[in-house]
């Protein structure tokens, strides 16, 4: 199958076919095709040469502003947008391009850290409105932001870190330069001079030890009055040390200077926690929107709160008045708008789009979705694979361990240098400081794609999967009825039946009345239910009776329907009305349109696939036959899901369960990975490891391939970081390895393991692109 | 080798001009993104 120019996605077929840039290009759909148009329109097609990942997929059917509208801040001419959308670097370059192309802008600047746009524009020649509808024609959104102080503060600490780097970077560069003729030492330097580069190296070291080295001693003095030896305090005693012991050689003109190895020991050591910052907080980013919902002003529940288009929803609550659509992207991963209308539930942190809103408060605060999924993001974060908590606490023995050496090396040698020098090369840095990197990232990563981490803990688990069980209902299906086949039986046609259906059934409260769609349909009088039986109600005059046959024959006398339909195996719905039989309805759970391809992809990928359905034998075994799993058991009790995954466990299996989250809630416990589908669900209710914000099975396959490159990265770097201090340790507790040396193999180790720690997480392998397409499955099973 | 005796206490007075010219700059916002200016020279403005 091939792929969508503009957003990659496999293209389905028939596929969209444009004439695009010069040459004919498939699309998925509509809206793709629009963008693309739209922006080889404006003559920015060199995005399509430059981009490094393929665009996000635009709301279907683009949605532009209906009318004027007038958004906070319009007539300052003035705004920052935050951009949603954007994949990397090309496409800040296309908003940039955009923007300034439109008449009126009279300034556009994209900032790639933190994704916004600041826009400044004339108030008499265009609006806010125009541009951010502008934006969306290409594919984009963009909402308003206040830029708040937490922001400013965030750039305060980053500009600080970036102040100590250099210093250090500098530092050192030039403390080796005074260094430089003592290390040559071929007697041509008088001791004069000598005396001169040490002076200078002196002063030069100030800087770095008062400036670069804060943090370190801010640490260590933070450990010492919580009275826990963290790994600061062996890095500020050698600082500290080191730099005690040149200044007094310095002063006295006797003995050794390490200047040189004091300034890069920091630089590198300031280098590595750079770096981490970096890479946490650009993880932390996709969380960020969530914990910020709404600084300052929080309403309070039951109030009636207004909400202008482009606007973040300040509270969760439900629509009074208006009809619009909101972004739920960041709390689903669903990147579509989702329709509202009166008496539908806006989610607090997601964004209106199209028109003004009226808004009950249900929840505020720290009560909402939002802020609940954060809550739960950071617990996850909080609980470590077992591996790190192993490599957590060799690391609190080993910094003890690497004090007590450093004493008795340092004494018994009459030596500080070597105290010194064990103190430096051995503090486990790298052990401990590597795998919450990864962690970060990695909930990061599955966040980006629309899965909720909550127990960092099963990201091991889930790299040894072995098999991985099924609840049916609501995972492989979509948990609610559907109707799959109508059977006229008079001559009102197929859609009118539904329709009228539909319309019966909004009085209802039976599960099955969801398979109809709520239309409007014709007004209903005295509705009336049987429980068990079905609805009753009068339509323009007539009696019409919705539900199983035996109630709706009990109308008028009417003939059994039953010989017209000799092939119905689902659940069956009847409608009649005084003159006699109207319809017959099949109505089945439909399988998730992805389901077969992403079992096929778990069984490519090694996993023994297994169904435990809670319903009838049959119907699990057609699922099971559909979908290709050899392993099947009907009509299971919660029990029985509890004891097959036990016995599967007893058998030395890592089984990860897969379940709506809230009927099987022991099962998912006992699993050692669980997935919960969060759709409908409040999320923050479901108790499973990992919640599929935006529904969606896929996610199991991302989530998979997160949690083995995480893993991965993180075994390599305990590896490394072990084997290291294993090898350091006694050679400089032996007085082999000088300070210089020692700065060197610990910074560069530290530095080795970050690396190591910002590979790509989330790459999608090379060969992708050719296999996404996924097998056609087979929608239904009957 | 009379010079070091200029040249070294010059050196490091030049170190302290330049971490001062760097705090100006570093102030100014202009290393507020590393990221986006380096693909600017992949674009071609027109």
């Amino acid at each position: 199958m091939e792929s969508c120019f503009h957003c990659g996605e496999p293209a389905g077929a028939p596929a969209r076919r444009a004439l695009v840039l010069g040459s004919e290009r498939v699309f998925c759909c509509a809206g793709c095709e629009a963008v693309a148009c739209t922006i080889a329109g404006a003559g920015l097609g060199g995005y399509y040469q430059t981009r490094t990942a393929p665009a996000s997929r635009p709301s279907t059917p683009i949605a532009e502003p209906a009318r004027e509208i007038a958004f906070p801040g319009d007539e300052r001419g003035e705004a920052a947008l935050v951009l949603g959308g954007v994949r990397c670097a090309a496409c800040l370059w296309l908003i940039e391009e955009r923007l300034r192309r439109l008449p009126g802008v009279t300034r556009a600047d994209v900032n790639y850290a933190t994704q916004r746009a600041h826009v400044a524009w004339d108030p008499g020649r265009t609006r806010l409105a125009k541009i951010i509808g502008a934006l969306r024609g290409i594919g984009y959104g963009a909402f308003p932001y206040d830029p708040s102080r937490a922001a400013a503060q965030e750039q305060r600490e980053q500009r600080a870190a970036l102040w100590r780097l250099f210093v250090a970077a500098f530092g050192a560069m030039q403390a080796m330069m005074y260094a430089f003729p003592a290390y040559v030492g071929d007697g041509t330097l008088s001791a004069d001079a000598a005396q001169l580069m040490r002076w200078a190296g002196l002063l030069l070291t100030a800087p770095v030890i008062l400036v670069s080295c804060r943090p370190f001693f801010a640490g260590a003095l933070r450990e010492m009055r919580l009275r826990r030896i963290g790994l600061d305090t062996p890095i500020a005693l050698g600082l500290a040390a080191a730099y005690a012991a040149s200044a007094w050689a310095t002063v006295s003109g006797t003995g050794e200077v390490y200047f040189d190895s004091i300034c890069m020991l920091a630089f590198l050591l300031l280098g590595a926690r750079y770096l981490e910052n970096a890479a946490r907080r650009r993880a932390a980013r996709a969380l960020d929107p969530l914990l910020g919902v709404s600084p300052g002003r929080v309403p309070s529940v039951g109030a009636v709160v207004d909400v202008a288009p482009g606007q973040k929803i300040p509270a969760d609550g439900l629509v009074l008045e208006g009809l619009s659509s909101a972004d739920e992207s960041l709390l689903t991963g669903e990147s579509r708008p989702v329709r509202k209308a009166r008496g539908d539930e806006l989610i607090a942190g997601s964004i209106n789009l199209e028109q003004p809103l009226s808004m009950r408060v249900t929840r505020a605060g720290g009560d909402t979705r939002a802020a609940a999924i954060a809550r739960l993001a950071e617990r996850g974060a909080a609980s470590r694979p077992h591996l790190v908590e192993a490599a957590e606490r060799v690391a609190h023995h080993l910094t003890w361990i690497v004090l007590v050496l450093a004493a008795a090396a340092g004494t018994s040698a009459a030596d500080p240098w070597i105290a010194v020098a064990v103190l430096v090369v051995a503090c486990p840095c790298a052990l401990a400081l590597a795998a919450p990197v990864v962690l970060a990232r990695a909930s990061g990563a599955l966040f980006a794609r629309g899965i909720l981490l909550t127990r960092a803990a099963a990201l091991g688990p889930l790299d040894r999967l072995t098999d991985i069980v099924f609840d049916k209902t609501g995972t492989l299906t979509h948990g609610t009825p559907q109707v799959t086949r109508t059977l006229p039986l008079s001559s009102l046609d197929a859609d009118a039946c539904v329709a009228l259906a539909g319309s019966l059934e909004r009085a209802s409260r039976h599960p099955l009345a969801r398979a109809f769609p709520a239309g409007g349909g014709e007004p209903l009088e005295a509705p009336l239910n049987f429980p068990g039986e079905g609805l009753e109600a009068r339509v323009a005059g007539r009696r019409v009776r919705i539900g199983t046959e035996a109630f709706c024959q009990a109308l008028c006398v009417l003939p059994p329907a039953g010989p017209a339909h000799p092939n119905f195996d689902g659940a069956h719905v009847f409608l009649a009305d005084e003159r006699g039989w109207l319809a017959a309805f099949e109505l089945a759970d439909e399988l998730r349109p992805q389901a077969a391809a992403i079992v096929e992809r778990l069984k490519l990928g090694g996993l023994a696939v297994h169904l435990a359905s809670g319903d009838r034998r049959e119907i699990g075994q057609s699922v099971a036959r559909a979908l290709w799993i050899e392993n099947c058991t009907g009509a299971m009790t919660p029990q029985d899901k509890y004891a097959y995954v036990e016995a599967l466990q007893k058998r030395g299996r890592v089984v990860a369960m897969v379940g709506d989250g809230l009927n099987d809630a022991p099962v998912l416990a006992r699993a050692d990975v669980s997935f919960a589908m969060g759709g409908g669900a409040d999320a923050a209710q479901l108790r499973a490891d990992f919640v599929l914000l935006g529904d969606s099975l896929q996610g199991i396959l991302h989530a998979r391939r997160i949690a083995a490159r995480a893993m991965r990265l993180i075994r390599q770097n305990i590896a490394w970081a072990l084997g290291y201090n294993v090898l350091a340790l006694p050679l400089a507790a032996a007085g082999m390895i000088g300070p210089w040396q020692a700065a060197l193999a610990m910074g560069a180790s530290s530095l080795a393991v970050l690396l190591n720690a910002m590979r790509p997480l989330d790459a999608e392998p090379k060969w992708k692109a050719s296999t996404s397409s996924f097998p056609s499955p087979s929608p239904s099973y009957s | 080798m009379e010079s070091l005796y200029l040249l070294v206490p010059l050196s490091v007075a030049l170190v302290f001009v330049i971490g001062w010219v760097f705090w100006r700059s570093l102030e100014a916002g202009q290393f507020d993104d590393l990221e986006r200016p380096a693909h600017d020279i992949l674009a071609d403005d027109d």
